[in-house]
């Protein structure tokens, strides 16, 4: 359970330092990517369809889109918003995933009977129609919520609606293993005998939960948020080709991606548009996938089964 | 045995019952209206289509639809496409889904044990290598951008001619498709088996077994295999899962007619009654092929008393 045993092994480095180099790079060119006036976003744009490919200017080394943007510039703003769909949808279904894992865990009894049917049946509908329905039901309430709001100088109140449902809908339903997870841990730590001992000390169940069981779930909870983000990502990416995701014109690398697929054609292949967004968005989730791994061998090492 | 099985089989229509109430609790209060067309359609109009298609309210839905599909099997109309019926619709898309479907997980356990178990035996090879790119490629690139590229294949490359192009003619088109649908859950089950391959290779009776003279291979494939598929056996449940509803995406650039689609436009639509036909037909696949799996257990294992942990 101790980190420092073998903490950091090159896993996490590496997917560590993928992860932090796409984020950071992202990040620091949002001013450039996200201005409409900046060569990055829209250099080469004259009305007419414009495409080529990779060229030796900045803002040309991954070529242009077929409107005349710059790739480069569509994928660093892309991965931002990827990024940050995932992490966000992570932290939703880490908190719910938590809460319920431990409600049930902790509760047992019929709490836990119930909470855990529910987790049954959620796991026994199929996900996408669940992501759309939860898309559905926030979309008017946050839009009206955001323009009530409104201070929006890069994002309209409809766009930060929708990337806020976007990772509100996927969180909602990526939490379900990570309850099973806590239920499981909890279960183990009530019986164990320090748990025992503070109860037999007369501490109070509030102050056993804080300072006793939530400290030993530090572990397997940051393994799954880490294993949750990829597979946001990966969702988000599905729901983008499917034309549910992200609201255009704003780009994330699945949508980008998408975008590449349709302008693949037996007749010309407009290879940058399709392979700069696919590495990008390999980098992140195989770096996140190791950092994952990594910590799971730090952190949990019986569960072993299914790394790469 | 016996009795694990009836108990799980009478468990099944109340699992199903209680997935079709909260489907419908959850499409119902999701804003919308499957009558709401682009047009201005009349109010009287669609006022007689609710009560046409019992959708007035939620206790006039609920005391008609399912004493339906409880005598007759009927889920009724499809409130989108109203000159079918949702039964239909089913009937035609279905079974397509299924053999992608089977095809999907064929290649993704065949070739997934394959290439994990050379993985394991030939540590450090070329094959181990292989597997681990096989992993890497199937977790992190999209379903999609896989079809696509082979759909070129199949339009413009060596393939050409073999595979009907964005259409489905002949079974034997779902190949390609299975094979972008196989990647992803190929990749798991490869390192699935990599891992309990190694742990198996390294106990004794693997030792016992070649001392006595026994041949390699079936040391490995009858001996090892049999000790080594449990992880695997259990990740196929949700494989099974992922294949009906990640089909979509597949369908989708393939252009083929099966249930994956109606999973998205159904609810776009807010087309009810589809909906809940849909959702029924795959909670009950996956209900039924998780209890195959478990079951599979017993068989491949024994000492798995299944009836002990109820």
């Amino acid at each position: 359970m101790t980190a420092d045993r073998t903490l950091f092994t090159p896993r996490v480095y590496l997917g560590g330092g993928v992860m932090l180099g796409v984020l950071l790079v992202s990040l620091l060119s949002l001013p450039w990517t996200l201005s409409a006036t900046s060569a990055f976003y829209y250099d080469g744009q004259a009305g007419e369809m414009v495409r080529h490919g990779p060229t030796w200017s900045p803002a040309g080394w991954f070529g242009y889109d077929t409107l005349g943007r710059s790739i480069l510039g569509r994928c660093l703003l892309g991965g931002s918003i990827s990024l940050t769909v995932g992490i966000a949808a992570a932290v939703v279904a880490v908190f719910l995933g938590t809460t319920v894992g431990l409600l049930a865990g902790y509760t047992g009894g019929w709490v836990d009977a119930v909470l855990m049917r529910v987790v049954d049946v959620m796991y026994g509908l199929p996900y996408i129609l669940l992501v759309i329905l939860f898309k559905i039901a926030l979309e008017t309430p946050m839009t009206v919520l955001f323009e009530r709001l409104q201070h929006g100088q890069w994002f309209s109140s409809a766009q930060a609606a929708n990337l806020v449902v976007m990772f509100l809908s996927i969180g909602l339903v990526s939490w379900l293993t990570m309850a099973r997870v806590v239920r499981g841990q909890v279960l183990a730590l009530r019986g164990l005998p320090f748990i025992e001992a503070a109860r037999a000390l007369g501490m109070p169940r509030r102050r056993i939960f804080l300072r006793h069981v939530l400290p030993n779930l530090v572990g397997p909870i940051t393994v799954y948020a880490t294993l949750t983000v990829p597979g946001a990502i990966l969702q988000e990416s599905f729901l983008s080709f499917l034309g549910v995701g992200v609201r255009l014109p704003l780009p994330t690398w699945g949508s980008l991606a998408s975008d590449g697929v349709a302008a693949l054609t037996p007749v010309r292949f407009y290879w940058w548009m399709l392979l700069f967004p696919c590495l990008l968005l390999m980098a992140a989730l195989l770096g996140l996938n190791f950092l994952g791994d990594g910590l799971r061998d730090v952190l949990d090492p019986k569960k072993d089964a299914g790394k790469l | 045995m016996m009795r694990l099985i009836a108990y799980r089989l009478l468990q099944l229509p109340l699992i199903l019952a209680i997935i079709y109430v909260i489907t419908f609790l959850l499409v119902w209060v999701a804003p919308g209206d499957p009558f709401a067309g682009e047009r201005n359609i009349d109010p009287a109009v669609v006022e007689n289509l609710k009560k046409t298609f019992h959708a007035d309210s939620a206790l006039g839905f609920l005391t008609y639809y399912p004493v339906q599909i409880l005598l007759h099997g009927n889920f009724g109309q499809s409130m989108q496409y109203k000159e079918w019926t949702v039964n239909d619709i089913i009937r035609s898309a279905l079974p397509v889904s299924v053999l992608l479907g089977l095809v999907a997980m064929t290649i993704a356990t065949t070739v997934g044990v394959f290439i994990g178990t050379m993985a394991a035996v030939r540590r450090g090879g070329v094959v181990d290598w292989l597997s681990l790119s096989v992993a890497l490629i199937g977790i992190s690139l999209p379903s999609f951008v896989m079809a696509a590229l082979l759909l070129m294949l199949s339009a413009s490359g060596p393939l050409q001619g073999v595979f009907a192009v964005g259409r489905f003619d002949r079974p034997i088109d779902v190949l390609l498709p299975g094979v972008a649908l196989a990647l992803a859950p190929m990749a798991y089950i490869a390192r699935l088996t990599r891992v309990s391959m190694l742990d198996v290779l390294s106990s004794d009776f693997v030792r016992t077994a070649r001392a006595k003279g026994l041949g390699r291979s079936p040391i490995i494939w009858k001996h090892c295999l049999k000790n080594a598929i449990l992880p695997v056996l259990s990740y196929l449940g949700p494989a099974a899962a992922y294949t009906l509803t990640g089909s979509f995406v597949v369908e989708k650039v393939f252009n083929i007619p099966g249930l994956g689609q109606h999973f998205v436009n159904s609810v776009l639509n807010r087309d009810r009654t589809l909906i809940l036909g849909v959702v029924l037909v795959y909670s009950a696949f996956v209900l039924v092929f998780n209890l195959l799996v478990d079951l599979a257990y017993g068989l491949v294992d024994p000492r798995i008393d299944l009836g002990g942990a109820q």
